[in-house]
């Protein structure tokens, strides 16, 4: 029986090994019509019309990357001073009542983050924010004149940077709280103050944890669908202006599946997908190999 | 010689005139014979002497964490420039008092402290006196040395950036890794990691670390206790060179490192109701060659502990 | 009760006059360290609030406009036909669809996680635990899209929308999930235990499942509940394979199945304002339950915690 055990396990151990690598077969092979007929031309156009067989995805790939760079830049500068916050700042009660607070903002379906945003937030931004920021900083092409609507890359930016603010900030914590007490303790009896102490012990020590946290929220905000889906216009058109809409890989795909107008369409949004999937997986690993690298130094 | 177990180094001289009817002005006279540096007074006038000569002045200092009393009722004056050694069994408060002297008990939950802890007369709890400040001016090296992960040149040098001491930091180094006795062995690498060195060098980089900065008061919490016999032979010499410049507090487990190394002599023990306390306080060469309360002489000659 | 130390004179405080050479108070650059310190704190500080008051105002903007939807014929009308007939419909079917979706992919993952974590604590070698581990950290941060084209092409292309796959492509969102909390929960196991059934001479296999899975199961079931919290979320992996939208109420899972974060996403991009009115009780609904999910489970793995006699 102790065989039969181990053989279960490792039956399903492979099992979700093959599963994966399925998936990655799979997508791929749906693809390759698409990629015999478009190759790497996909990812230089930006012209995008099923209808006439046309498909080039710059801009997809131009709101990804913007709307995740962004996302994750400030949710890194939030998510980090919550992370301090919650391991070495705040009381043990606060932290205690605070922490889950944040965890729970994740656990909001992403749906109804796309509801609150398409409704609520939009608008509030198209209203507010966006006329201020165009005002003051107007002469920069990215801050150009808002839309009515609200529906901008600008709006699917911010409501991703508070979609994975709560991972790097339950990451941040958790990696600050190994921070052995004898290094803080020992930089506190040189007289340093608390911020001494963080820029010059804590944050050194843990400059691979951070930064291993922000790749999987870069992973994580590359690949969300729906709540960007509804807040982010959908458009195809490159405007270096985030107050215009614009859409991303993984939104794209969702918008278009369902209704393909011609096989070809459905086998390009499987490359869309295919280069999704490669994100993700550089990212997972990337975000491995760093974490591992600090394990291994220390 | 009366019977309290508060022994206090005092002439001759004086020894008439040391049961108080009311408070007077302590006074701190030269000992026949010793070289401290304190001031030699007419006995008979009441004055103030300069009060500099007692670094730490502890009034009845109890530390609570919780509900559970750790110590209690320790009163006793350090003196400067001396060596001052906390000796006595694991676990009766001696490297709690210790921390009590630059406020690293603060951060523990449930911690209290009751009574009073005078650094040159200024209320070292007072609302007013700020940690970092006090920790600039009483600086302490733990039990196991903790270097930060950078280079030697970068852990010495860190606190006196921040303290904004920017100029003429290369000497400043160097003279903290002379006075530490560990600039032979590291000026070729000053720029290497500190997490390299040995258990002993790491140690006298802690110890050159804390010096950087030039103290007033270095507080050692058994800094040899991790290492090993000629490592610890070689942080006793530093002790003894260190002295001139500095007020040093120790804490030890080794009874025969405070005997060689210490001037004055603290033993706490627990009392009756287990609560560490103070049991007595002199010079070092009375308390360990004649002590007065039993409890000192059955841990002195190893009956315990 | 005295102690041999009351006997010490009290030393007046008047006898000391305070050096003030020796002030306690800031020297040098530290008033400014200090301002730049207390700064950075309050910043830390301030972005705590901003995470917890958009939180806050997240719930406070579904409750606001979702509570007012909810009645009876809510929670149990069939679904709005689109294009409106002038019913208002309710959500009924798809409460019930989204509970039967997530049973499923429970069914599925719960031994799939429990038997990796298992695999990797006892059986898995260094190569194959890393290679392992890698897998489902891959697993984890695979977009959710993908996976549910992914399941589309194998399973529903050229034949139909059913409900089991769009169980099985939750199953892989939250497989990580589980094994995460399993794994965490096995190895908190005492080492004693296992110790003590092996010098017994009990059987490996049986050690495991009467020992050391009853000991970890409080962490195995706070992994399950969140785990179906987060399943009662997800709407891309069921976008392309359990997406019908029947509008009567439908158990058959070979055949698509409604449930509720899809037929919220459907009301809203249909545009219509009674179809967002209807999104906004449902999302309520929804994030009601996720959320006292979320707090049920921490506080169960608090209480096993402590339990164990770990600090929180």
């Amino acid at each position: 029986m102790n065989r039969t055990l181990k053989w279960l396990c490792m039956a399903i151990a492979a099992l979700i090994f093959v599963a994966m690598v399925g998936l990655a077969f799979q997508i791929i092979n749906d693809s390759s019509k698409a990629f015999s007929k478009l190759g790497f031309g996909l990812l230089t156009r930006s012209t995008w019309d099923p209808q006439r067989e046309q498909f080039g995805a710059l801009s997809l790939i131009y709101g990804t990357l913007v709307t995740s760079v962004v996302s994750v830049f400030f949710a890194t500068l939030l998510g980090v001073a919550i992370g301090l916050f919650l391991s070495m700042l705040a009381p043990r009660r606060v932290a205690r009542v605070i922490g889950p607070l944040v965890e729970m903002l994740a656990a909001v379906p992403s749906v109804v983050v796309g509801l609150i945003g398409i409704i609520v937030i939009a608008p509030f931004l198209a209203k507010t924010i966006e006329p201020a920021l165009h005002d003051v900083f107007g002469f920069i092409p990215l801050f150009g004149p808002p839309q009515s609507s609200g529906n901008s890359i600008f709006t699917a930016s911010v409501v991703l940077t508070f979609m994975v603010l709560p991972e790097i900030a339950a990451l941040t914590r958790d990696v600050f709280a190994t921070v052995p007490r004898s290094l803080t303790d020992g930089a506190a009896a040189l007289g340093a103050t608390t911020w001494e102490t963080i820029r010059g012990v804590v944050l050194p020590t843990t400059s691979s944890g951070v930064v291993s946290a922000c790749m999987l929220a870069f992973g994580r905000a590359m690949g969300e669908a729906i709540a960007v889906t509804q807040v982010v216009g959908g458009q195809t058109a490159l405007y270096t202006n985030l107050f215009k809409p614009g859409d991303t890989l993984a939104s794209r795909i969702a918008e278009e599946f369902a209704s393909p107008v011609n096989m070809l369409h459905t086998s390009v949004l499987y490359y869309v997908a295919a280069l999704l999937m490669v994100f993700g997986v550089v990212s997972s690993l990337a975000a491995r190999a760093i974490a591992h690298g600090t394990r291994i130094r220390n | 010689m009366s019977n309290s177990p508060w022994v206090r180094s005092q002439s001759a001289a004086a020894q008439a005139m040391t049961v108080p009817q009311q408070p007077r002005p302590r006074v701190r006279l030269a000992q026949p014979g010793s070289e401290r540096s304190t001031t030699a007074v007419d006995a008979s006038a009441p004055l103030a002497a300069p009060q500099r000569q007692v670094v730490f002045a502890a009034n009845s200092v109890g530390v609570w964490y919780g509900q559970k009393r750790a110590v209690d009722w320790i009163t006793m004056d350090i003196e400067r420039n001396l060596v001052t050694a906390l000796i006595g069994p694991s676990g009766c408060g001696k490297s709690t008092f210790l921390r009590c002297l630059n406020r690293m008990n603060d951060p523990i939950p449930g911690f209290r402290m009751t009574g009073e802890l005078l650094y040159h007369g200024h209320d070292l709890y007072s609302p007013r006196a700020v940690r970092a400040e006090v920790r600039r001016r009483i600086g302490m090296v733990f039990q196991q040395p903790n270097p930060f992960p950078k280079s030697i040149y970068d852990n010495i040098a860190w606190a006196p950036r921040n303290l904004g001491m920017r100029h003429g930091l290369d000497e400043r180094v160097e003279k903290a890794l002379r006075d530490a006795a560990l600039w032979d062995e590291v000026k070729d690498r000053l720029k290497s990691s500190a997490m390299g060195l040995s258990g002993g060098q790491q140690q006298r980089l802690c110890i050159a670390r804390a010096i950087a900065i030039e103290p007033d008061v270095v507080l050692l919490d058994e800094p040899a206790s991790a290492l090993d016999p000629v490592a610890t032979a070689s942080i006793e010499d530093l002790i003894d060179e260190l002295k001139s410049r500095y007020t040093i507090v120790i804490v030890t487990h080794n009874m025969q490192q405070a005997a060689r190394a210490s001037d004055k002599t603290a033993f706490f023990s627990l009392d009756e109701q287990g609560i560490g306390t103070l049991i007595e306080y002199a010079d070092t060469d009375r308390l360990f060659t004649n002590p007065t309360d039993p409890r000192t002489e059955d841990y002195v000659t190893g009956q315990f502990g | 009760m005295m102690s041999i130390q009351a006997q010490q004179p009290v030393r007046g405080r008047a006898e000391i006059v305070p050096d003030p050479g020796y002030s306690l108070t800031p020297t040098g650059n530290l008033r400014r360290r200090l301002i730049v310190s207390r700064f950075v704190e309050s910043g830390a500080l301030i972005a705590a609030l901003i995470a917890v008051g958009v939180l806050g105002l997240m719930v406070f903007f579904v409750a606001e406009r979702g509570v007012s939807v909810l009645s009876w014929s809510f929670f149990t009308s069939r679904l709005p036909v689109s294009g409106g007939d002038g019913s208002v419909g309710g959500m009924g079917p798809a409460f019930v669809g989204t509970a039967e979706i997530i049973a499923i992919a429970i069914i599925v993952a719960l031994p799939v996680g429990v038997l990796l974590a298992i695999y990797l604590h006892e059986f898995a070698g260094p190569r194959a635990s890393s290679i392992v581990r890698a897998v489902v950290d891959v697993m984890n941060g695979m977009p959710t899209i993908v996976i549910g084209i992914f399941i589309f092409s194998l399973f529903v292309y050229g034949h139909s929308f059913s409900a089991w796959s769009g169980s099985l492509a939750l199953a892989i969102v939250v497989v990580p999930i589980i094994t995460r909390y399993s794994m965490e929960a096995i190895s908190h196991v005492p080492g004693s235990l296992r110790g003590a059934s092996e010098a017994l001479g009990v059987a490996r296999w049986r050690a495991i499942l009467t020992i050391t899975l009853p000991s970890a199961w409080g962490g195995i079931l706070t992994g399950t509940i969140i785990a179906t919290a987060r399943a009662a979320g997800e709407t891309a992996p069921l976008l392309f394979t359990s997406s019908s939208y029947p509008v009567t109420l439908q158990l058959n899972p070979l055949h698509g199945i409604s449930s509720v974060p899809l037929q919220i996403y459907t009301l809203v991009e249909s545009g219509y304002p009674d179809a967002i009115h209807l999104a906004w009780g449902a999302a309520f609904v929804l994030l009601v339950v996720i959320l006292i999910a979320n707090v049920g489970a921490r506080m169960l793995l608090r209480h096993f915690e402590k339990k164990r006699g770990i600090s929180a």
